[in-house]
């Protein structure tokens, strides 16, 4: 795009017929025509490019704004926000002075083009989030979906992913907490890599995304800027793949965790010492969107001298710096008198640390280059006046026979020998099988906090050493069940992730959601995503937990074919003491097992429909949100009082899932008695929601009957921790080792 | 009275807090020291903790080998202060030629992180005494570059001086020789192992174990009796 001479605004107002490549940067016409309109004039080449990636479906969330409204509109009462959706990260009260900031993000279309940084940079990404808030980050977490296990391709993208999310967050020290790994066909050509974070900090300490006090300077510091990640914002991650087009492995940014890793300690010895008056990070659409954010969400207006970037290539344009996604780089708005101190800081830690502008009296944002003003924008145009679109939406015409496809109708086992093989084969299938191959390339040890880690129902970490106090999270999404039913789907994934918080002991607090979709362009696929906002917004609403912020991720599509609508929810929780926590894990031999909630015939987007029939079709399983609610209070109530030694929420798999799961964690195995009115494959299979299986000691058996029959909430004994193999009585026995085989070989025999 | 324990923050370390608080849960006093600064600080013993020093693009521990620090903690070493490294620290005593061998990357090329069963093959060293010779322990394990190596006639010297101070039981997780977890000098003033005691110190954290409290209770005991 360089040009001759030096397209200053002067220029631009003097040229006004030069024709500018703006299809190329991802604008339509009309999008052009109304920065045309805005400037009135042609905008010149740097303000084209911060306009076209500001305005790209990836930073403007143009098709998913008028739906997303819903979250604010919708929002439960809770004193718990402090501060909520449009920041960095929401930031919720976990008590005792502490205040927590967590969000999830997708990184989906860098990583299928380049997998290890691909991932890498959306843990970076994620990690600059929170550190941007004023915390210290505390822990990851990473909801992974990938093609069909056994597709060649998975075994180019998933290693490539994991070794990323490893090789950075490790590098980090962050431990990895949590997170899923789904395989399903649907995400062949789009796999997910969403990345979680969560920071920690107290209440005094929270820092906002502003620029305010004109004669404040701006200080870019990090790693240099470069030419990776140009344009990634505005073309990789708004248009869908197309075979036809170049490669655009250009586009994606390549990370440096140990640059990121002093970003975090010479960022947080800055807040320590009060010396930033606003922070940004510099992530998608780089200086564009920093520059922009910073000047619209303060007082006044920004002047900046873009010669004074550091840059790793000095054949850069001012169109390119402005675009580029250069990883590792935050920009902080810091007082004329505590400048120096700052980047003395920077200087222990040798991050390069550059005055590149001021806060101006004005409601401009100036950016120079060569002595040209090569931009002159209102920043509010550029970072909150995208276009908006009312995407048309509508109920896809193949949804009725989907639903008409009723699971609940396919073929059951006949025999106990063809149970006892079923369950052998769902334990031992891609989704349902152990992904320790995976979790243990993450470090979970680090920081020395961490009281449950993945394969336990929600991560959590332990925030103060004297009293106790911790957080949960956890994560959740069931494309499968969205497919069938966005909007029930949308909440099934909200419903899960709020019990796995709870299973553990933790009272959920807050959402952070992560929105996976095709096309906004589809109809069909506009209509899921609206469906499921809705479902979202309305089950928050129901069950007081509001949503603090998170991300949108369009056009996971390739050609016709778009992904299943995938939501993926994540819910944080407080634990007043840590040591009240419980585990997945069977502890004791002679406990009992109590089943809580009710089981129906519900298999419609079941795992058992999947693994044994190849199937998806019915409707997911019914939604009852207070019931969710109630069972949370139990699993919560029975934790603090020890009434409950192990805990495990049901979900895909249903109860033969759980229980294995937790006697394989354990050691130990069970002994399980069909109860009255459920026939055995009902009741092992079936994935009701709203329901958890407990072991009780002995001891608390009367108390803790007693507690669930006072709040109404259905109990069923179903066994007893005992042996070394899993019995259903009158069904089958399955040893330990042969369920353990079972589980523990498929993902390394795919993937190693 | 109790004992000063310095903890090396290099740029890139990771468990240098965890490290402190594993001091201190110990009953010792932590003392922060700083890659670029010469002066240990008067302590009594030094941890180099894990991490990723400088990054670590270049070779596991071959730039903080060369940090103002490590010149004063080189030659104390020598003249008996104790020091212990972990992992990365390992990987830094090695390069230091403070231990021998050196770590290769992991035979199976992925980062690995367990919970791992030990042998405790030597408690005489100033770090190890609160163990018994032949106790088994789990200390968690994290590591990329965690494959130890030596040419043959270190490794016999090292089995023959009882220099092994750890073995990997049950499974070695990185194609170590002789299954080989931890070494010391010859003096026992300086041992280097690639599992993480310091992540094994309270029940409710990590693994729930606490076998890894003894290396920080042994110094302790040695330095106050001493």
């Amino acid at each position: 795009m360089s040009r001759t001479p030096l397209d200053t605004v002067e220029h631009a107002t003097a040229t006004p017929d030069v024709e500018l490549p703006w299809a190329e940067l991802g604008l339509k016409k009309d999008e052009y025509e109304r920065v045309v309109e805005i400037l009135g004039r042609r905008p010149t080449g740097a303000e084209l490019a911060m306009y076209s990636v500001m305005w790209s479906e990836h930073c403007s969330y143009k098709s998913s704004k008028v739906h997303l409204r819903q979250f604010g509109e919708k929002a439960p009462q809770s004193d718990a926000m402090l501060v909520g959706i449009g920041e960095n990260a929401g930031v919720v009260d976990v008590g005792q002075g502490y205040a927590v900031t967590f969000k999830v993000e997708s990184h989906n279309h860098p990583s299928y083009v380049e997998p290890y940084q691909g991932a890498a940079t959306g843990v970076g990404g994620i990690v600059r989030d929170i550190i941007a808030m004023g915390a210290r980050p505390v822990a990851v977490v990473d909801p992974l979906r990938f093609g069909a296990a056994d597709h060649p391709d998975t075994k180019r993208v998933l290693p490539g992913v994991v070794a990323g999310i490893g090789g950075y967050g490790n590098c980090l020290g962050l431990p990895n907490i949590g997170g899923e790994v789904v395989f399903d066909a649907c995400y062949q050509g789009n796999p997910l890599v969403n990345a979680g974070a969560i920071g920690v900090m107290r209440h005094e300490d929270i820092h906002l995304a502003k620029a305010s006090g004109a004669g404040n300077k701006v200080i870019l510091y990090g790693a240099r800027t470069g030419g990776d990640g140009i344009g990634g914002a505005s073309i990789l991650a708004s248009e869908t793949f197309d075979d036809a087009k170049p490669s655009k492995r250009p586009a994606v940014q390549v990370g440096d965790p140990f640059q990121e890793k002093l970003l975090i300690e010479c960022t947080l010895e800055a807040f320590a010492e009060k010396l930033v008056v606003g922070i940004q990070d510099l992530g998608a659409a780089g200086l564009s969107c920093a520059t922009s954010e910073l000047a619209s969400n303060g007082s006044g207006g920004m002047r900046v001298t873009l010669d004074d970037v550091p840059l790793r290539d000095s054949t850069l344009s001012p169109e390119e710096i402005l675009m580029s996604e250069s990883q590792e780089r935050m920009c902080a708005v810091v007082e004329p008198e505590k400048v120096d101190r700052f980047l003395e800081i920077c200087d222990k830690w040798d991050v390069i640390a550059t005055v590149i502008g001021e806060v101006t009296d004005g409601d401009r944002l100036e950016i120079f280059w060569h002595g040209g003003k090569i931009v002159d924008v209102d920043p509010r145009t550029v970072a909150h006046d995208g276009p908006v679109y009312e995407r048309p939406y509508a109920r896809p015409d193949w949804q009725d026979a989907l639903q008409a496809d009723d699971a609940n109708k396919l073929p059951r086992p006949g025999t106990s020998d063809e149970l006892k093989a079923q369950v052998l084969k769902l334990v031992g299938s891609p989704n349902q099988a152990s992904k320790q191959w995976i979790t243990q390339q993450y470090d979970h040890f680090v920081q020395g906090n961490t009281v449950l880690a993945q394969p336990e129902d929600s991560g959590m970490i332990r925030v103060d050493e004297e009293s106790g106090l911790g957080v949960a999270i956890a994560t959740d999404g069931n494309g499968r069940y969205a497919k069938l039913d966005p909007y029930t789907g949308a909440q099934l994934a909200l419903a899960e992730a709020y019990r796995n918080v709870a299973t553990t002991g933790a009272k959920p607090l807050a959402v952070s959601d992560c929105l996976n979709f095709g096309s906004p362009e589809d109809p069909a696929v506009m209509w899921q995503f609206a469906e499921a906002v809705r479902g979202l917004a309305d089950g928050c609403l129901q069950l007081g937990t509001p949503v603090t912020g998170g991300n949108v991720s369009l056009y996971n599509q390739t050609g016709e074919a778009a992904i299943h609508p995938t939501p993926v929810v994540a819910v944080l929780g407080v634990i007043d003491d840590v040591a009240r926590r419980t585990p997945v894990a069977f502890q004791e031999d002679g406990q009992l097992l109590y089943l809580l909630g009710d089981t129906r015939e519900e298999f419609g987007g079941s795992a058992w429909s999947q693994v044994i029939h190849d199937h998806l079709g019915g409707l997911p399983p019914k939604v009852d949100l207070e019931r969710e609610r109630l069972l949370g209070e139990i699993l919560i109530s029975a934790s603090r009082d020890g009434m409950i030694d192990s805990a495990h929420d049901l979900s895909d798999g249903g109860l033969v899932q759980a229980v294995v799961e937790s006697a394989l964690l354990g050691g130990k195995g069970a002994r399980l008695v069909v109860p009255d009115g459920l026939d055995a494959f009902t009741f092992l299979f079936s994935e009701s929601a709203g329901r958890a299986v407990v072991a009780v000691p002995r001891s608390e058996e009367v108390r803790f009957n007693d507690m669930c029959g006072a709040r109404g909430l259905p109990v069923t004994r179903i066994g007893v921790v005992d042996g070394d193999a899993v019995e259903v009585q009158g069904e089958f026995t399955l040893p330990l080792t042969d369920l353990r085989e079972a589980h523990e070989s498929t993902i390394p025999g795919l993937l190693a | 009275m109790t004992a000063r324990i310095g903890v090396v923050t290099f740029p890139g370390s990771l468990d240098d807090r965890d490290t402190q608080r594993a001091i201190r849960v110990a009953g010792a006093e932590p003392v922060a020291l700083w890659h670029k600064d010469k002066d240990l600080k008067q302590v009594d013993a030094v941890v180099l903790c894990g991490g990723f020093s400088y990054g670590d693009y270049l070779r596991a521990g071959a730039i903080a080998r060369f940090s103002p620090v490590m010149d004063t903690v080189i030659d104390q070493a020598k003249a008996g202060l104790p020091v212990l490294g972990i992992c990365n620290g390992f990987q830094i005593l090695t390069e230091a030629h403070l231990l021998p061998g050196g770590m290769l990357g992991n035979d199976h090329l992925h980062f690995i992180c367990r919970d791992q069963k030990l042998r405790v093959e030597n408690a005489d060293t100033s770090w190890t005494s609160d163990y018994t010779a032949g106790q088994e322990i789990h200390i968690p394990l994290k590591n990329m570059d965690g494959r130890y190596v030596a040419d043959r006639r270190t490794l016999d010297e090292l089995e023959a001086e009882g220099r092994v101070a750890f073995r990997y039981l049950d499974m070695n997780p990185n194609g170590s020789l002789n299954d080989i977890a931890g070494i010391t000098n010859a003096a026992g003033n300086v041992v280097g192992l690639m599992p993480h005691p310091e992540h094994a110190v309270e029940s409710l954290i990590g693994t729930g174990r606490t076998d890894g409290l003894p290396f920080f209770t042994s110094i302790l005991k040695k330095l106050v009796n001493a």
